[in-house]
């Protein structure tokens, strides 16, 4: 087991979180809650891959599966904004069917191999001691974007204009409305923001980070864990990398522990009972769990929370 | 129309203004007329039009037909934002603040400079350089859920004037002050006019328009019945009138009552409110049946989390009793076994069920006993049978016992909540700001129905903001200040002054 | 340019008609097989072929409407305890989890065993396997209902969590302490832990046999009819729906909300986990690694489309029964998926239709 091995597997993986939790990280800031991420990185998984493959160009295909996620975020945007309904259960109609979506039209890509977006090593930065090799030798290009994207996204959200006025909305559209701020077309904005994120994720799967089509299995339940990252990262996106990079390593972590016979000089139950592999592959669930009731508590001493207009449908003058 | 003021002195004309709600002529060719640097009332029960009429010259609706001039110039609002770049700007009666952003993140919300990197220090210094030039005190860089609500409303105001704003529309802005805090408030309102600016001021409180109003318009049920009158030229009285159609009494049928045993007594109570400070400290009152106790006091005192106490939804050390049975920190159930109707502030979020039936609403309390319940079960058909009894009794205007409450005007809702509580003939009636928001005749049946209550030997404990309302109706009056009583005297002892002084802390009984 | 009139969309005042959701529903899966229909022409499929394959797949003999049974009973099963849930606000997605720990609780009956298999009358080992069945499902609804209520911790995370957590226990048990000789699947249940079926009575009525329509569809119409009785007529439905409607209101008038969002996640699970407990026991009779194809989410579908009503709740259910069935060797195999999540999107939208109501209106001349 090799610490260096599981921080920078942490690093891959986790940008897929990472991606994904920002993205509705950003969306439950305007106000809209977004359940159907799930759904929207499997539609991006698959119409990255098939696109990647059907044109031989990673790049088109990581665009197509971009967007593919933030399509399916409009059909939310516009049945939770403009028709008010119940946004949980929009959300989980998205998770199925984008899984539907993304099952039938990906009949017949497993085992197929699609150009990916390539590993990359950061010239200079690579050459320092430790950090260079762990940090900046061949991972994925999508891993370096993550590292700027997230201090990006604090910095947009907590000390730019657009980053107030997306605050405002989620927090007391009212006020937002009643200032000249569109309070819809931020809405619609940012959930897009959060589909095309997501969308991002799924692509960084397929044809970057853990490359391949495996049906449902290619995002086996980690949008709900980027979901339940952003409650945990009480919608900081600091926070939610820190969460997710740990979450990756925790995955390489556990498939370490499989492996040898000997487990920190002891034998490895693990390697004797192959069936106890199952507990194993609970704890990132059970794991997620714990990350909510730490992070309820917490909201609850600090007295943060979620943006108080969240799940909220917004209608001008509407009495109280 | 024949007011003979020259074009050049009319700020705002607003001509044969139409605009409907769902079921409702909010506006009914309305017209509306605001000279430069004038203070003009706009006069109206709750639920007259006037917010709406002004809400439709903030931009935020639009009107079906009719016509805005801004400075004889015709304009067309699509949205706030238009009629902030025309100077117009508006002081909501709820605020419309982001509690979790700062006072000049709030000022500069919707702007467009700074465009966008927000260098907060400067525009820091800016606003409370335009605060002080106006006469008011307010810390930029602290966030809005730290203020207190008169300085929220300072807030409000500096929005309007950061923006420029010519012409200032300010909806009921006194419900929330105390009196010294709205003679403070007058005299904002007197400088800025005297800087050029017009200010709508929108009211139903008689007293303030004779107070501080150069012109009054007045509307009923959407349509004016006063358009711009002298304010000099006019009594009270004939507002009133104009304002309800009918001539008001100023009586109440208030009969002389000797109270008797005590019903509710709280001793030493001290509660922290939902951030964890201090709202109640070691308040100690009594009730007696038949006597209403009024607890006089700004909003946000305390108030509200007196009456969670008693009725069981806050927890609190000290004792509550209610016929000598403590009911505190346990569940409301306990409270409402003993007797207790509670009225509560928010009908909405917490006295109703929106999306439920007047039948469903009405069994709330009596749900699980005889006649509408047996063990486990419950009979509709007895359910109906209550709710349309009490339909009729308490006049509640709606299509039938099966339509849902959030369907109800606000009078009707209330009469909803009054029915449930006081048809289980209470012993002690919890009422928060049970006439708040309600027109003159329900305002009057529910204060009247209250009185009644009284002479059933209930015992009342009534927090109210409008001190008249509390003068008229209570034997004895209790202030609160800070989660403290600072005094409590017989209402015929009563000097508005004093409570005045104490509602600010700036005075205490030598108790 | 102006039209003589406009579309104008305003609030409904009064109720809607009574047959609109009625409509909205029916409209919404129509107009799910028409985009599914699309979308299978895009990939090159014959959408005419497939739709009358379904029809016959799911109605065409009495073989067939059996099967459409089997596979409604689980479905009418989780759909009520996902309704009652949904009624109260609270988002149990983790039927499919409390399936699955229903299974395996009622499972351990025959697995252990824990009772003499040969001995104990049938009635006696299926009662006792009922129970397991419920009380598996409801400690496994317990924990995100008491997460819920004393962290407010968000159920539909926690229950989706759960999911995973609670087909890997089953997995860890099935590959290892009640394998069959090593195969991913326990050892056949002996006869006595098997639901009655109508195939049973073969030697009765010859046209029984090959039909596998089993007891457990009963268990669903009973729930059906209690849980209605429940609602409509019992001071816990009306808790409950106050609960739902207005969690504050519903505090002020004394009612203890913590204890029923256990109680309702409780029964809840137990109503999965019955399920499960039908499933294995009428079913496949034996306990293997995938019992469910998705049933959980299905039937949040179902509750939702039957708009928590819990009588609709069956005829729903035998819907999606026949899609399933239908859908069994049709390719591609997400064309399932896709066609509920079609159809629980469009009922959504459809939602709109009941609050709010487009008219037209004259534009008057003197309009700004």
């Amino acid at each position: 087991m090799n610490f260096e091995i599981i921080l920078r597997s942490g690093l891959s993986t986790g940008t897929i979180l990472i991606f994904a939790s920002i993205g509705e990280i950003l969306t439950e800031l305007s106000g809209i809650q977004n359940l159907g991420v799930e759904g929207m990185m499997l539609v991006g998984a698959m119409a990255a891959f098939k696109t990647s493959l059907a044109t031989g160009n990673p790049w088109i295909g990581l665009l197509v599966g971009i967007a593919a996620g933030g399509l399916l975020s409009l059909a939310h945007a516009v049945v939770t904004i403009h028709f008010q309904a119940d946004q949980v259960v929009s959300g989980l109609s998205l998770t199925f069917l984008g899984t539907g979506l993304a099952l039938v039209l990906g009949e017949g890509l497993t085992g197929q191999n699609a150009p990916l977006i390539p590993n990359v090593t950061i010239p200079l930065l690579s050459q320092i001691p430790w950090v260079g090799r762990v940090f900046f030798s061949d991972l994925n290009l999508l891993v370096y974007i993550g590292y700027l994207f997230i201090p990006l996204a604090w910095w947009y959200i907590n000390k730019t204009r657009p980053g107030l006025h997306l605050r405002a909305v989620g927090e007391k559209p009212a006020a937002a409305d009643s200032l000249g701020v569109n309070v819809y077309g931020t809405r619609y904005l940012y959930t897009f923001i959060g589909g095309c994120l997501a969308g991002l994720a799924g692509s960084s799967i397929s044809i970057a980070i853990s490359p391949g089509w495996y049906s449902s299995q290619t995002t086996s339940g980690q949008g709900w864990i980027a979901v339940a990252l952003v409650i945990f990262a009480q919608w900081n996106p600091l926070r939610a990398a820190l969460g997710g990079y740990l979450f990756g390593m925790l995955r390489r972590f556990m498939l370490d522990l499989q492996g040898p016979m000997l487990l920190f000089g002891a034998p490895n139950p693990f390697f004797y009972n192959h069936n106890l592999v199952f507990f194993l592959q609970m704890t990132p669930f059970l794991l997620t769990i714990i990350a909510l009731v730490w992070g309820s508590a917490a909201s609850r001493r600090q007295r943060i929370g979620a943006p108080a207009a969240l799940g909220v449908p917004y209608v001008r003058g509407e009495r109280d | 129309m024949e007011h003979n003021i020259p074009e050049n002195q009319i700020a705002v004309e607003m001509r044969d203004i139409v605009l409907h709600f769902p079921g409702v002529v909010a506006n009914d060719h309305v017209n509306f007329t605001l000279k430069r640097g004038e203070i003009h009332a706009l006069l109206g029960e709750n639920g007259a039009g006037k917010s709406t009429l002004m809400n439709i010259l903030a931009g935020l609706y639009k009107p079906d037909s009719g016509m805005i001039l801004i400075n004889g110039e015709p304009v067309s609002f699509n949205s706030p934002r238009d009629a902030i770049a025309k100077g117009i700007g508006m002081v909501h009666q709820h605020f419309m603040l982001v509690p979790t952003l700062t006072v000049t993140e709030n000022v500069l919300l919707g702007l467009n400079e700074p465009r966008f990197l927000m260098n907060l220090p400067e525009y820091d210094r800016k606003v409370a350089e335009i605060a002080e030039s106006f006469g008011m005190k307010v810390d930029p860089t602290a966030k809005i859920w730290q203020l207190s609500v008169g300085e929220q409303q300072r807030v409000e105001i500096l929005k309007a004037l950061y923006r420029g704003a010519q012409i200032l529309i300010l909806d009921e802005p006194t419900a929330v002050l105390a009196p010294q805090e709205i003679q403070d408030l007058m005299k904002t309102m007197r400088l800025m006019v005297s800087e050029g600016k017009s200010i709508v001021f929108i009211t139903h409180k008689l007293n303030e328009v004779m107070q501080v109003a150069d012109r009054v318009t007045v509307l009923r049920k959407g349509k004016v019945t006063a358009d711009g009158i002298s304010v000099q030229d006019v009594t009270k009285e004939k507002l009133a009138e104009l304002m309800v159609g009918r001539k008001v009494l100023f009586q109440l049928n208030k009969k002389p009552h000797t109270p008797g045993k005590v019903v509710l007594e709280l001793q030493h109570v001290s509660a922290l409110n939902n951030r964890g400070l201090p709202a109640l400290k070691d308040v100690s009152l009594q009730v007696r049946e038949g006597e209403i106790l009024g607890i006089a006091g700004i909003a946000g005192n305390g108030q509200s989390e007196l009456a969670e106490v008693i009725t069981g939804l806050r927890a609190c050390e000290g004792q509550v009793l209610i016929n000598g049975k403590n009911v505190a920190n346990q569940s409301p159930k306990t409270a409402i076994k003993q007797g207790t109707a509670h009225i509560p502030e928010d009908r909405t979020g917490v006295g109703t069920a929106p999306n439920l039936a007047i039948t469903s609403n009405l069994i709330m309390k009596t749900y699980d006993s005889p006649p509408i319940s047996e063990n486990w079960h419950i009979s509709y058909s007895a359910a109906q049978e209550f709710a349309a009894n009490l339909k009729q009794q308490y006049e509640i205007q709606a299509p039938s016992v099966n339509t849902q409450v959030n369907k109800l005007s606000g009078g009707n809702l209330q009469k909803v909540i009054l029915a449930r509580e006081i048809s289980s003939e209470p012993r002690l009636i919890i009422a928060v700001q049970p006439t708040r928001g309600l027109d003159v005749g329900a305002i009057e049946a529910i204060q009247n129905l209250l009185l009644e209550q009284r002479e059933h030997n209930a015992a009342i404990l009534l927090i109210s903001e409008e001190l008249d309302e509390l003068l008229e109706l209570s034997d004895r009056i209790a202030v609160i200040y800070e989660g403290e009583l600072v005094g409590e005297f017989r209402t015929e002892e009563a000097d508005l002054n004093t409570i005045g002084l104490m509602m600010t802390g700036a005075l205490r009984s030598q108790v | 340019m102006s039209l003589p009139f406009s579309l104008q969309v305003e609030k409904r005042l009064d109720e809607p008609p009574r047959w609109l959701p009625v409509a909205t529903s029916v409209g919404a899966i129509v107009l799910a097989f028409l985009i599914s229909g699309v979308i299978l022409l895009l990939i090159g499929g014959d959408p005419v072929k497939t739709f009358q394959y379904f029809y016959n797949a799911a109605f065409g003999s009495w073989g067939a409407l059996s099967d459409v049974i089997v596979k409604a009973t689980p479905l009418l099963l989780i759909g009520l305890g996902c309704g009652i849930a949904f009624r109260m606000k609270l988002w149990n997605i983790g039927a499919e989890g409390q399936f699955y720990i229903g299974a395996f609780c009622a499972s351990l009956v025959p697995l252990v065993p824990l009772m003499n298999m040969e001995t104990t009358p049938r009635a006696v080992v299926l009662l006792v396997m009922v129970l397991f069945g419920m009380i598996g499902g409801a400690l496994y609804g317990f924990i995100p209902g008491f997460l819920k209520a004393k962290f407010n911790v968000s159920e539909i995370i926690s229950t989706l969590m759960l999911n995973y957590v609670a087909v890997y226990w089953n997995n860890y048990w099935i590959y290892s302490t009640f394998s069959d000789a090593g195969f991913q699947m326990t050892p056949m249940f002996p006869k006595s832990a098997w639901l009655p079926r109508l195939a049973d009575l073969t030697q009765q009525n010859r046209a029984f046999s090959g039909i596998t329509l089993h007891l457990g569809v009963v268990f669903g119409l009973v729930a059906a009819v209690i849980l209605t009785h429940v609602i409509n007529h019992s001071r816990w439905g009306y808790e409950i729906t106050l609960i739902g409607d207005n969690p504050k209101a519903a505090e002020y008038a004394g009612i203890d909300i913590k204890r029923n969002i256990i109680l309702v996640f409780m029964l809840s699970g137990a109503l999965a986990g019955l399920a499960g407990m039908s499933e294995v026991s009428g079913v496949v009779h034996r306990l293997q690694e995938r019992i469910s194809t998705n049933y959980g989410f299905s039937g949040v579908i179902v509750a939702w489309l039957a708009k928590l009503n819990p009588l609709a709740t069956i005829l729903v259910s035998f819907l999606f029964g026949a899609l399933i069935v239908a859908g069994r060797e049709i390719q591609p195999s997400g064309l399932y998926f896709l066609i509920q999540g079609t159809i629980l999107f469009l009922v959504i939208s459809s939602d709109v239709l009941l609050r709010y109501r487009i008219r037209f209106v004259r534009t008057s001349s003197e309009a700004a």
